[in-house]
């Protein structure tokens, strides 16, 4: 698995895109701190484009990494290597890439303007830490639908349509949900509710450390109010743990009973 | 080397393989025959572990197969295409097959016999569908294995390497390898095969040598032999 991931990473490192997506966040974050002059507020602004970009590139980039190495992954399913270690190691090797990308294009710009003296690191590493996550989440999502679509068309199409139904129109149904049954105790649909959304598990995640009660909205209002702020991280990561794996889990299982 | 049992493969409602029986001993060469469609490859990427079989078993070197993969360290594949990963260059492309196989290669003389080297640093997306398959059969007959399977090994290749190719066959067939070979050049076939397997609907409709298919088609030319046995 680790050869594999070795090679799928070095692929990865050599195509354009990796650069692309390194040099748009290494420009974000300059020019964030350069408009905002202010840590702790670029660290906001950063958390609403992180929470919509990172899991829209880990889709993208997912279903066509996937797509695209059709011949490497037929080339190794005929050498002596396990099924699961081609497509776990495929799958690590661009989650990891994307994740690298991420950390270093923001981090660098925040380093040099002097993170390490400033009190915002822990909320900047917060924020990476999430992004990164939410990179391994939604790979591993569009690595199982393209594992499933032989179409490729129809596994973009499905890809995007998860990415835009997490991203936008679960927040529209939850929110309206909230209004329709406004007489009712909505507690803990609201919880289960977030608990079903990487995208606004990690919204509420940053949000509780950031505590800024003004963005909380409700469901982060009752996350603190249900957990405290420290209980509700932990167990927001334990959540995204679970995002993380089941996927994982399903593409080794699937990988197993294909065809190719 | 190997016996598969009652194998059923369906692609949705596509019945591939039904209640197929073949056992295979040690040494020599079978070609694998039969119609477009009458499950050839199939049959081979079941033996590989690429298709999942619906029924049925599988035992490569007396072992069975189900969902194992150390098996496949003892056979040399070459796929039907020659799909590459593009962006690789073709040394790099071997030496990564080397890295992940751990096995003593000799990939230097076949790169001379099929005059690979100006090549070598070409990527292998540039290449053309002749030296495609050139580096598929160095990636093939690279390692010493005791199987070694071919899916359709003259796809693409001109008269002078067609020969360089029959006489590799004949050598790995000389140190007392087992070797599958599926080909719908039956000039080919009849050069190198000591036993054909003919497939039909699924199922093994003749297993024997090219003699005793003459005979019980009463055909005295191996292509007719073999065109009286699909239209029987």
């Amino acid at each position: 698995m680790i050869k594999i991931l070795k090679y799928s990473f070095y692929d990865l490192m050599r195509s354009r895109w990796s650069y692309v997506y390194f040099l748009f966040y290494l420009l974000l974050g300059f020019v964030l701190l350069f408009l905002n002059n202010d840590l702790s507020k670029a660290v906001i602004t950063l958390m609403n484009v992180i929470i919509v970009l990172v899991p829209l590139i880990g889709t993208i980039f997912g279903v066509m990494y996937f797509y695209n190495s059709k011949e490497f992954t037929e080339l190794l399913l005929a050498q002596p290597i396990k099924r699961s270690s081609i497509f776990i190691g495929q799958y690590l090797g661009v989650a990891g890439s994307l994740s690298m990308s991420l950390v270093l294009g923001l981090g660098i710009p925040f380093v040099m303007y002097g993170l390490f003296e400033s009190n915002a690191i822990w909320d900047f590493s917060l924020l990476l830490i999430t992004g990164a996550f939410l990179t391994l989440i939604f790979t591993a999502l569009s690595f199982n639908i393209a594992l499933s679509n032989e179409n490729k068309i129809k596994g973009f199409g499905y890809a995007v349509l998860m990415w835009l139904f997490l991203a936008v129109i679960y927040d529209g149904l939850f929110l309206m949900s909230l209004i329709v049954f406004e007489q009712y105790p909505l507690d803990s649909f609201s919880l289960a509710a977030t608990m079903f959304n990487p995208i606004d598990l990690s919204r509420t995640l940053i949000l509780l450390k950031l505590d800024i009660s003004a963005l909380l909205g409700y469901t982060g209002a009752v996350f603190k109010q249900f957990f405290g702020t420290y209980i509700g991280v932990v167990i927001s990561f334990v959540m995204l743990g679970f995002w993380t794996l089941l996927p994982i889990l399903r593409l080794s299982f699937k990988a197993k009973r294909k065809d190719f | 080397m190997i016996q598969v049992d009652n194998l059923h493969k369906k692609f949705g409602k596509n019945q591939v393989l039904s209640a197929l029986d073949l056992k295979i001993e040690g040494g020599g060469i079978f070609a694998i025959l039969g119609p477009n469609g009458s499950g050839k490859t199939t049959l081979i990427k079941s033996i590989l572990g690429m298709v999942v079989p619906n029924k049925g078993s599988i035992s490569v070197l007396d072992k069975p197969i189900k969902s194992g993969w150390k098996y496949r360290q003892e056979i040399n594949y070459l796929p039907q295409i020659a799909n590459f990963p593009g962006n690789l260059k073709v040394k790099e492309l071997i030496a990564m097959i080397k890295d992940l196989r751990q096995k003593p290669s000799e990939e230097n003389k076949l790169i001379t016999l099929f005059g690979l080297e100006p090549f070598m640093d070409k990527k292998l997306s540039t290449l053309s569908g002749g030296t495609k398959q050139k580096v598929n059969l160095v990636l093939t007959f690279m390692f010493n294995s005791p199987l070694i399977i071919l899916d359709e090994p003259t796809n693409g290749l001109d008269p002078a390497t067609h020969i360089k190719l029959k006489n590799l066959i004949k050598e790995e067939k000389a140190k007392g390898k087992t070797l599958l070979i599926t080909s719908h050049i039956m000039q080919f076939v009849e050069d190198v095969a000591d036993e054909i397997v003919f497939l039909l609907e699924g199922k093994i409709y003749f297993k024997g040598s090219i003699e005793a298919l003459k005979t019980k088609t009463e055909q005295t030319n191996f292509e007719h032999a073999i065109a009286a046995i699909s239209s029987n």
